[in-house]
């Protein structure tokens, strides 16, 4: 039996979002403690104080951490010899979506962009967002979500540099963007960058990029050694954690990059809360479903 | 840095004694709203069903669940003020509203009105719901369910808190002292950073 369930696909995708406005990644709480431990500043430490008490409340309580249930946006990662019935799962996606917001109950947090109406099923139009991607792995389907919260939403940046601006024009546009972000996106934030490629692509790139545990560097050493470099630059600003001093801006600086035209350089910075919200569960044929972030 | 155990409605003098650095605990009631309810007091010119006078507003659209006609609330956070910078005036001046709690600050525009009308905006820690709504006691009123969840909302709160004064009526504004160091640092960092590459 090698058929991936759409049943079974929408009951993970209700699973994924609830798990994921309630209990954060591993990698995320060990960030935000080692911050901490690290950070000098009285008010940041309470801050970051605060959010740690809130990760374990929201966790002995069963609490939404965020009240923002977010945009909810999946990936659909389809592995080698399976048979499904794609539509049949996109759409098994969106129920899990519906369900969870009705059931549980959440927020409704989507509306329609000119006439301001609520579906109150935090489904819409092109809502939720689904990327649907082919692993190299064979026998199951992977199934990730993130909750995309709209204050480091917000903060999301787009400018196609030129080849003259060089790695500085890289470099001085992120952290222009943290500095202008300030407090709203709820730092420390998991910064996502994303350079190369088009416009949408590299949208798309500092996206993935904030998939990745935070803390991961990127394989390519001379990616890292930039990622490890605007680290220390953004945590140099003074910004702190909700914008108001510290030493803790940024938890992590994370970069994905595509090869680009010979005239542009577009580079695109987005910004995630330090919840870094994610979850993911690997579903199987027979039935079985392996949580994890 | 003092410490302030409040309760709503607020009085001049108690509004005016807050100074950037303090730290303010609240009791009592709280109204909720945001954009969607700040558009239909002000662009939609519909007065706030509740008297707001010494009012506490918190930039909020919360999670609830309705059980036998009234609602529960599951997940009360807060969310970024400075969508409705424009609001704070009219909310100040036109409906008597002395506090705003919110996160990430709001302009200097804002920072004018709580000097000139008596105001204050009290950071909270945004993303932190989870504690914030055990710190919620009840939610006793609701006006405009059509905007669920941006409705106008009534809590009443225990041990709301704590929160730190940001901006207050002296033109003492946290944001904007962070930022200004934020910005020299920048040149510094910058010229760091251009050398080594």
């Amino acid at each position: 039996m090698t058929t991936i369930e759409p049943k079974l696909v929408s009951q993970t995708a209700k699973e994924l979002y609830i798990r994921a406005l309630k209990v954060l990644p591993p990698d995320v709480k060990a960030a935000l403690a080692r911050a901490a431990e690290r950070e000098r500043h009285p008010r940041a430490r309470e801050i970051l104080g605060v959010m740690l008490k809130n990760v374990e409340v929201a966790e002995t309580r069963g609490l939404l951490v965020c009240q923002d249930t977010g945009t909810p946006v999946y990936k659909l990662r389809i592995g080698r010899g399976l048979a499904y019935d794609g539509p049949a799962l996109l759409a098994a996606i969106v129920e899990g979506v519906k369900q969870a917001t009705l059931e549980h109950p959440l927020r409704s947090s989507v509306c329609h962009p000119i006439d301001r109406t609520n579906p109150q099923t935090n489904t819409g139009h092109r809502i939720p967002m689904i990327d649907v991607e082919f692993l190299e792995e064979s026998g199951y389907v992977e199934l990730k979500m993130m909750p995309k919260g709209s204050g480091s939403e917000n903060m999301s940046f787009l400018k196609m540099l030129t080849p003259a601006d060089g790695l500085n024009g890289i470099k001085r546009f992120v952290l222009e963007c943290v500095v202008n972000a300030g407090g709203k996106p709820c730092p420390p934030t998991l910064v996502g960058i994303g350079i190369g490629g088009t416009s949408d692509l590299a949208m798309k790139l500092a996206k993935e990029a904030i998939w990745r545990p935070v803390g991961s560097p990127n394989p390519d050493p001379a990616i890292a050694a930039l990622e490890a470099l605007l680290l220390e630059a953004i945590n140099a600003l003074g910004l702190g954690p909700m914008g108001l001093g510290g030493d803790t801006t940024a938890l992590a600086v994370q970069i994905e990059y595509a090869h680009t035209h010979i005239t542009q350089n577009p580079v695109a910075v987005t910004l995630q809360c330090w919840r870094g919200e994610r979850a993911m569960a690997r579903i199987y044929p027979d039935g079985r479903v392996e949580h994890g972030f | 840095m003092a410490e302030y155990r409040l309760t709503p409605p607020l009085t001049d003098e108690q509004v005016r004694a807050l100074r950037v650095g303090d730290t303010v605990t609240l009791d009592g009631t709280v109204f909720g709203l945001r954009d969607a309810t700040l558009i239909r007091i002000f662009d939609e010119a519909q007065a706030p069903p509740a008297d707001l006078r010494g009012g506490v507003c918190l930039h909020t659209a919360p999670n609830v669940k309705k059980l036998c006609g009234h609602y529960e609330p599951l997940s009360v956070g807060t969310t970024t003020s400075m969508r409705m910078d424009r609001f704070t005036g009219g909310l100040l001046e036109r409906y008597g509203a002395r506090a705003i709690i919110g996160k990430g600050g709001l302009s200097a525009e804002s920072l004018k009105h709580f000097q000139g009308l008596g105001g204050v905006y009290l950071a909270i820690t945004g993303g932190a719901a989870a504690l914030e709504t055990t710190q919620i006691e009840a939610i006793e009123a609701v006006w405009w369910e059509d905007l669920m969840p941006e409705c106008l909302w009534q809590f009443r709160v225990r041990g709301l808190g704590p929160l730190t004064v940001a901006m207050d009526s002296h033109g003492g504004n946290l944001y904007a002292d962070v930022q200004a160091e934020a910005q020299r640092r920048l040149g510094e960092i910058f010229a760091r950073l251009e050398k080594r590459a």
